[in-house]
């Protein structure tokens, strides 16, 4: 689970979950009718244009704004591998790990779209391979990792049946 | 060490002591979810293993976000919600009854000192209340439904203090978004904010919730609002932090001087004094949201409507709070005088808010709005500018049909 390479689909700062996407298209349990809207009134061409594998590239603050878990599950069920960005809203983060996509903070990335990237969650490395550049990030809280180990916090919870003291540790 | 009022939460629920950027795993205190999280976060719980609640009387579910259903869809998901609370035996509010952080404090599933989860990222409204309220996704509720407990990284605080007194006609909208502006959309990203200071003593329950909401505008995980002048109907011992409490940024503020702020276009950050976009059309107004739609937000637009008309081509929707607070100003006749300038009130609940029903604006059109968020989009029409601003200027706007500082008309 803790290497992922890609290419690169580049946008900004302050990216919304209204942006990512809109409250009307959340009120379903299909995950596909998710992804089909990802970002369309950010960029209409995005959902076609996604790869399986592909990598999310962003700026400040993404995800900004509403709890709605479907922000993370459109992107990932779209086909985004992991996502970067220089800063994360916090329920964003918390959301994404506990189903399975991967993210990784780097405060000082200048990836650009349509580079080659790949990113190794356990040691907190991102690669633009198309430039060169090597980005370090935090490490992820024991905890997420071992969330994100599982797959997810649904077979988190499956498997160990509780939250386990070990994985919090710092 | 000294700890601050979120570590000292954060200790008691941990069961040892611990300071703030220490992870630790908490028991709760209560987990609400909305008709739009509830749904995936049953279906997690389902795939979890889960057949019964920790603690049913602690689970509470609300459907609120559109309600009455627009359509089949989501009236099957209510129908879900339903089936799933009878199942489990919890708590459930249906179509009608309010707002979800409403409702929580009107029926006192919130008490001070307390860690609560919510599947709604403006959950830090129970601040108010001096509670540990964190806003959190599906699947993480589903957790807690079914361990009783979260994970947490223990924030580090900004205190805000604020002295003085607010002026005839600004309000605890105004304070709050005037905040957003100074500390940023993600000035306070994971961080807890504690507000305290003499101008807080004077402020309502309501009030405080207004400004507690907004801090998910600021990026905060959490916020406390000093219980200082608050009359509870019950005994409580306020947390407050150690004199030598660690903070990451202290602010204070004079309030004496602030005018009505607005924000415009397409951040809850982008806030300006009234008076450099006065003047602005508008189409619609809307008073609702678990932001300002309280008794005293309505009394607030009915003081600025009392014997008027709305301008030609203006609507104004109005959701209240909750059912409780429609009661109330239907008793008091604050829904008939806003009703006779020719307001138009919908089901107490957030559908205008998130753009889901009742209320979307259609393009090229300007929004003012006593609610939280004007991301382009929210309110269900990308085409849209959405200005956020408190009740009284929303009203006031909505008899000029542009932007009105409701000192020009009182």
């Amino acid at each position: 689970m803790s290497v992922f390479r890609g290419i690169a689909h580049v946008y900004g700062d302050n990216i919304d979950t209204d942006r990512i996407i809109p409250g009307k298209y959340t009120k379903t349990l299909d995950a596909q009718t998710l992804a089909a809207h990802v970002l369309e009134d950010l960029d209409p061409n995005f959902a076609s244009r996604v790869r399986p594998g592909d990598v999310f590239v962003a700026g400040y603050h993404f995800g900004a704004g509403s709890s709605r878990e479907q922000a993370a599950i459109a992107l990932k069920v779209a086909g985004i591998s992991v996502v970067i960005a220089r800063s994360f809203a916090g329920i964003f983060y918390r959301n994404a790990i506990n189903i399975g996509l991967p993210l990784v903070e780097a405060p000082d990335h200048a990836i650009l779209d349509g580079h080659c990237v790949w990113v190794d969650l356990e040691q907190g490395l991102v690669v633009d391979e198309t430039s060169g550049c090597v980005y370090r990030s935090a490490r992820m809280p024991p905890v997420m990792v071992a969330i994100l180990r599982a797959g997810g916090l649904v077979n988190y919870l499956r498997q160990y049946g509780d939250y386990e003291m070990e994985c919090a540790a710092t | 060490m000294g700890q601050t009022i979120a570590e000292k939460v954060v200790s008691h629920h941990a069961g040892r002591q611990v300071m703030a950027n220490e992870i630790a795993i908490v028991a709760i205190d209560g987990a609400m979810a909305t008709d739009a999280t509830a749904p995936l976060a049953i279906k997690a719980f389902r795939e979890m293993g889960g057949v019964r609640l920790w603690d049913p009387s602690r689970v509470v579910l609300v459907i609120d976000h559109a309600a009455p259903a627009p359509n089949e869809q989501v009236s099957n998901l209510h129908a879900l919600m339903r089936a799933f609370g009878r199942e489990m035996g919890c708590v459930l509010y249906d179509v009608g009854e309010g707002i979800c952080h409403q409702l929580m404090v009107e029926y006192d599933h919130v008490r001070p000192g307390q860690i609560i989860l919510g599947a709604d990222s403006h959950t830090p409204t129970y601040g108010a209340l001096g509670a540990f309220a964190m806003g959190v996704g599906s699947t993480d509720l589903a957790a807690a439904w079914l361990t009783g407990k979260t994970w947490l990284k223990t924030p580090a605080s900004i205190k805000i203090v604020l002295d003085g007194t607010l002026r005839t006609g600004v309000s605890a909208k105004d304070l709050v978004l005037f905040l957003v502006r100074q500390i940023g959309a993600d000035g306070a990203r994971y961080q807890a904010v504690e507000f305290t200071g003499s101008a807080i003593r004077s402020l309502s329950l309501a009030s405080r919730m207004t400004l507690a909401n907004m801090t998910a505008e600021m990026g905060a995980l959490t916020a406390f609002v000093d219980l200082q002048g608050l009359d509870l109907p019950y005994r409580f011992d306020p947390i407050h932090p150690d004199p030598d409490a660690v903070y990451s940024v202290v602010y204070s503020f004079n309030v004496d001087h602030l005018l009505p702020q607005v924000a415009i276009p397409h951040a809850p950050s982008n806030v300006v004094p009234i008076d450099e976009v006065a003047g602005t059309p508008i189409q619609m107004a809307f008073i609702g949201s678990c932001t300002n739609s309280r008794l005293e937000d309505l009394r607030a637009a009915a003081a600025v409507l009392q014997g008027r008309k709305l301008a030609p081509g203006v609507r104004l929707i109005i959701a209240p709070a909750s059912r409780q607070v429609f009661m109330m100003a239907l008793q008091d006749g604050t829904i008939a005088t806003l009703t006779e300038s020719g307001a138009t009130f919908i089901t107490a609940g957030c559908g205008p808010c998130v753009g889901t029903h009742q209320g979307i604006p259609g393009n090229g059109e300007n929004v003012i709005t006593s609610t939280n968020r004007n991301f382009r989009g929210r309110m269900g029409n990308p085409h849209a500018s959405i200005y956020l601003a408190s009740p009284a200027v929303v009203a006031a706007s909505a008899l000029r049909g542009v932007i009105t500082d409701p000192a020009d008309v009182l």
